[in-house]
């Protein structure tokens, strides 16, 4: 039974969105006998009430409160108030992630070692390395069930994938499969396997893909430890003399100001979110915002260098059938300065169903030019981009200063300019999928650019010193030891590989922590 | 609700050629756009239904789909209609652009001109404007989220109702 917590109870963790990072934790520190009260900014919508409809799936569960954008980035004149397309409602963006669940590699630990410094980017390494993080990838592996790990599966290659591999083939690619995917191709877990519906973005119907909707929310709530406050919008965190964080504002469903007191509190909100409250929380004492002392919270944001490339074949494809993204090459993965930029990317299957891919496609593209490309849309394969872009101070969210949302607070502005070597990277990507496609036949490739943010990182990033970083190797922040960044913001850097494994392998790991140092009594 | 409804002319040759017609497809009649050769109408509330063809003509230039009937270009653009009789601004917008596209297109006006390309040639000049940017905009959302046009474009949309497309094809590509 989900267990309703006092709000005067100031003995449970305040965890602040149930995503892959909040929604992991909670259940692993519930499943510890630790009370946690996990605050959802949105609804609770359960697996059967998803839309197989992009436009009114997007209102169900996309993040859609208003934000700000500057910097050189298509997405701030083509999508000024939709900086990224995440998740609003439990489970966050776990349910609208595709699934690809990727470990990080080494040299990704160690970007200020392995490459250099680069002028206009904030490399740094982290404080932790693969070998530390490799226990608790097994751990996420079996949790999520992810193929072609534990003796699971690999999902049947779609017709998307079929042209990808095709494709891959001819240009003597190594290293494409259909893995590496948090979608059952098997029943496991008491979920339903893939039925290959596609929609994978609009939350999956079957529940194959793991979402901690689904998952660590229900089986924490079985806990009696665990209780989910769903359309709770964190507003601030509060503090005492000491320093030490006590509980949290937030804005309940009908708009009013409640506090629930903590003992220790986890942001997980998002690498927009996330520093925006802590910003957001600023006080006489702490005046540029909580765990600001270095004033790195919400520099460095990252969103993964992406973009994506579409080919037209004279034959039929039908790329939206099946598992939006059971297909990956990894050979561009490696780091090679010889091709022009440090760091590498993945390519792996993507499509859209054709009211997303005529607005995305060339976002305020028009004429025959356009129209001729969609007339094509059952003739097209696509893939996406995924690479690592390089931190700047400059790539940040600040708050606005002066719209503000329904509750009074400020809403963000996301900054970005593309670094050379990111625009470099893309470039090369944008290449070699051409080159992918026209090898098989198509008559036609779209270098497409890069959507509103999925991959949100870095805004709190995780440093061996205080000095360069807002939290350390638990995500446990510099200046006040019971406050904790529990997503992607306490990134370092953000490598070539879809975050969410990494996200949940992290919580998993600060879980322990969060344990021990309770147990000890030092939190 | 879009009000557009099949409806049959019941106009003569000669009582066509009198009312003002644009192009050759559509006819205006009283408040109302008729296409009579594919028999349905478009009853307009705010704009003129001259502004309401031209908007057409004007949509089918900025997403030209030779497939898609004139139809769904005019379920398309009828929201400006519905915004119009709301909001006088918009209104405005939308009256104010289309006569101003009439006058940068010479004596016939817009739809006077023959080939698209001169019709695109306009719109290339008022692309930054509020006004293209309004019709634009609305016509992303507005005419490829109409589920009766995915089927031209070999989109299928829903599959969790049939069960997805494990048995349905997902894997069916046979001429690689």
């Amino acid at each position: 039974m989900a267990a309703p917590f006092d709000l005067k109870n100031d003995g449970v963790v305040v965890i602040i969105g149930s995503g892959a990072g909040g929604g992991t934790l909670g259940n692993e520190l519930a499943q510890k006998g630790i009370d946690v009260i996990i605050l959802e900014a949105g609804a609770r919508h359960e697996y059967e009430d998803f839309i197989n409809d992009e436009w009114d799936s997007f209102a169900q569960l996309a993040w859609t409160d208003k934000r700000t954008t500057s910097g050189d980035w298509r997405v701030a004149k083509d999508f000024p108030n939709l900086p990224a397309w995440i998740v609003k409602s439990v489970g966050g963006s776990t349910t609208h992630w595709a699934g690809a669940s990727l470990r990080l590699q080494e040299h990704e630990f160690k970007t200020l070692s392995t490459y250099g410094k680069l002028e206009g980017a904030n490399l740094l390494d982290w404080p932790i390395t693969l070998a530390d993080l490799e226990p608790y990838y097994a751990k996420a592996e079996d949790k999520l069930g992810v193929t072609l790990t534990n003796n699971i599966p690999g999902l049947p290659g779609n017709n998307n994938f079929k042209v990808m591999k095709a494709g891959a083939d001819k240009l003597g690619y190594k290293e494409c499969h259909t893995g590496r995917m948090a979608i059952n191709s098997e029943p496991r877990d008491d979920r339903n396997a893939c039925q290959q519906t596609g929609f994978c973005f609009q939350g999956c119907k079957w529940g194959a893909k793991w979402s901690t909707l689904y998952t660590e929310i229900p089986k924490g709530e079985a806990t009696g430890h665990l209780e989910v406050r769903p359309n709770a919008m964190a507003i601030k965190i509060n503090h005492d003399a000491s320093g030490k964080v006590t509980g949290v504002v937030y804005a309940d469903k009908d708009g009013k100001l409640q506090e629930q007191k903590a003992r220790i509190v986890a942001v997980a909100g998002n690498s927009i979110e996330s520093p925006r409250l802590l910003l957001n929380s600023a006080s006489s004492q702490f005046p540029d915002g909580l765990a600001n002392s270095s004033g790195q919270v919400g520099k460095n944001y990252m969103r993964h260098t992406t973009g994506s490339v579409y080919g037209v074949f004279d034959k039929p494809v039908h790329m939206y059938r099946g598992t939006t993204m059971a297909g990956i090459i990894r050979d561009e993965a490696r780091n090679d300065p010889s091709r022009g930029f440090v760091g590498g990317y993945e390519l792996e299957t993507l499509s859209l169903g054709l009211p997303f891919m005529a607005a995305f496609l060339n976002p305020g593209g028009w004429g025959r030019s356009f129209t001729t490309a969609l007339d094509h849309y059952d003739h097209m394969a696509g893939m996406w981009i995924v690479g690592e872009d390089m931190p700047r101070e400059e790539n940040r969210i600040t708050l606005h200063a002066d719209i503000k949302d329904e509750h009074g607070m400020a809403v963000a502005d996301v900054h970005f300019d593309d670094h050379a070597n990111d625009t470099a990277m893309r470039n090369h990507a944008y290449k070699q999928g051409s080159a992918l496609y026209a090898a098989v036949g198509a008559t036609r490739t779209f270098p497409t650019p890069p959507y509103p943010s999925t991959h949100n990182l870095g805004t709190n990033r995780m440093s061996e010193k205080a000095a360069d970083g807002v939290v350390n190797k638990h995500g446990q922040a510099h200046d006040i030891k019971n406050l904790f960044v529990s997503d992607g913001s306490q990134f370092t850097t953000g490598g070539a590989e879809n975050p969410t494994l990494t996200i949940v392998s992290l919580a998993i790991r600060q879980a322990d922590y969060i344990a021990e140092q309770m147990s000890a009594k030092s939190i | 609700m879009v009000t557009i409804y099949e409806k049959k002319p019941g106009l003569s040759r000669r009582e066509l050629l009198k009312r003002g017609s644009v192009g050759a497809l559509l006819v205006i009649s009283g408040s109302a756009v008729i296409s009579p050769e594919h028999a349905w109408g478009l009853q307009t509330s705010a704009l003129k239904p001259e502004t309401m063809a031209t908007l057409i003509q004007m949509a089918r230039d900025i997403y030209p789909h030779d497939q898609v009937p004139d139809k769904y270009y005019a379920i398309a653009v009828k929201a400006h209609d519905e915004q119009a009789d709301k909001d006088p601004a918009h209104k405005d917008l939308i009256e104010k652009g289309i006569a101003d596209l009439d006058l940068k297109s010479g004596k016939d006006g817009y739809t006077g001109l023959g080939w698209e390309e001169q019709r695109v040639a306009v719109l290339r000049e008022i692309e930054d404007t509020p006004f293209f940017q309004a019709v634009r905009g609305g016509l992303v959302v507005g005419l490829y989220n109409q589920k009766e046009v995915w089927p031209i474009f070999g989109y299928e949309g829903e599959s969790y109702s049939k069960g997805g497309y494990m048995a349905r094809g997902f894997d069916d590509i046979e001429w690689l």
